[in-house]
């Protein structure tokens, strides 16, 4: 067991152990940081920099998700600073591809439409991209619609780390970057997925959806995750 | 106490969020009391007029036509409300966009699905001509507030019209900037 640190998170001292981080610290105190990328029992890769919170004493700032806690150390999680550069990273996760919230399927249930509420959005200040991007539904039961998709890479770490399977991973760089199923063959060409919907439940946004699926009518189920997660760690599966 | 001079204005938009101003329902009497509608698709006026207080623009920018009107109702209203997400984000009507320019989107719609004979049609000065690329009216014109919503609730406008009739500034937070 890691030994236990003091710190401070907006003002309120809290104690945490040595090898949590940030995020886990706060979210234990009650102290709620905006996170996209991040998802509870995959590991963290500080990708959407949403969580990004400043060390007031170094002046610096890191990644909640990803940056451990360490004694004495001082955090803001909610400066005016913090929060221009929240809906500035939004508005270019907006601008960059086409998230058409009336006609996507995860209208209401979106993490990316809840999160740009959140952080008072109420236009985007950039040019839309209005990139030219393919919809995959060769899968006989889900599809992926790369115009909503915001490279979080949920997808690629849970089929990685939990399914095992590791069909998702990133193919090309910067605005061309893309998520791909095998050597970006058809989804439904894939010989690696076990078709277990993990990606499914991971998604943040109407990217990766169930066929049938229309406006407004993906809802996930997380706790799907978090159960078998949890099953896992805890070794509640004695075989 | 004096009216505010209301305009509404229907750009390239479905009128989703003229039907949802309908839906003011009952308030639509109390608002005549704070508001003189002087310009919108439901009353019968051909010209923007000069010195409007509120004008509400409904669509996205896809003609010239629209672009002319969006500048000219600017210069005329002191507060101008992006209303609905086609206004605020292009919507659905800037998914043309990612397909190319507006000769790609004519042409599939008038020859490829035409018959033999099938022309764009083409009436300079009486036809809007197509831009090549839909955008939101803030990427011409300064907009003052943001009513985000597809359509925007009738609430939501209420909200925005009864705050100006009280002579408030309005800025919308929380759960009433949801695009979609």
């Amino acid at each position: 067991m890691a030994a236990v640190k003091t710190l401070s998170i907006d003002g309120k001292f809290i104690n945490a152990r040595g090898d949590q981080t940030i995020l886990e610290a706060a979210r234990e105190a009650g102290i709620s940081i905006p996170t996209l990328c991040y998802l509870e029992g995959v590991s963290a890769v500080g990708a959407c920099r949403l969580c990004l919170v400043e060390l007031v004493e170094q002046g610096r700032l890191v990644p909640a998700c990803t940056t451990n806690v360490f004694e004495e150390m001082k955090v803001q999680t909610d400066t005016e600073r913090l929060r221009n550069y929240r809906r500035t990273i939004l508005e270019l996760v907006f601008a960059e591809r086409n998230h058409v919230c009336s006609v996507c399927v995860a209208n209401g249930n979106c993490e990316l439409q809840a999160l740009a509420v959140r952080v008072g959005m109420d236009h985007v200040r950039f040019e839309y991209l209005a990139p030219n991007l393919p919809v995959d539904i060769s899968h006989k039961r889900f599809g992926i619609d790369h115009n909503r998709c915001i490279l979080c890479t949920r997808c690629v770490r849970v089929c990685d780390e939990v399914e095992g399977a590791h069909t998702w991973d990133v193919a090309y760089r910067g605005t061309h970057a893309r998520v791909i199923t095998d050597m970006q063959q058809p989804w439904g060409a894939s010989s690696t997925c076990t078709s277990c919907g993990k990606c499914l439940q991971a998604c943040p946004t109407g990217a990766i959806f169930a066929q049938g699926s229309t406006v407004s009518e993906m809802e996930r189920n997380r706790s799907m995750l978090t159960f078998l997660i949890t099953a896992r760690e805890k070794k509640q599966w004695n075989v | 106490m004096e009216r505010l001079r209301l305009a509404t204005l229907w750009l390239d938009g479905c009128s989703g969020c003229h039907m949802s101003f309908l839906d003011l329902d009952e308030f639509l009497i109390d608002l005549v009391g704070r508001f003189d509608v002087v310009y919108s698709p439901l009353v019968d006026v051909k010209e923007i007029p000069e010195g409007i207080d509120v004008a509400l623009v409904e669509g996205a920018v896809g003609t010239d036509e629209d672009r002319h009107r969006l500048r000219q109702i600017r210069a005329r209203s002191r507060v101008l409300i992006a209303f609905g997400d086609c206004a605020v984000t292009g919507n659905v009507t800037a998914m043309r966009n990612p397909l190319g320019g507006a000769n790609v989107v004519l042409g599939r719609s008038y020859l490829e699905n035409g018959h033999a004979e099938a022309r764009i049609p083409s009436r300079p000065g009486i036809l809007p001509v197509l831009l090549d690329k839909v955008v939101p009216i803030h990427a011409l014109v300064p907009v003052d507030i943001f009513v985000p919503g597809c359509p925007p609730p009738a609430p939501r406008i209420r909200e925005v019209l009864e705050r100006l009739s009280a002579g408030e500034e309005v800025r919308l937070t929380g759960p009433a900037i949801r695009f979609g």
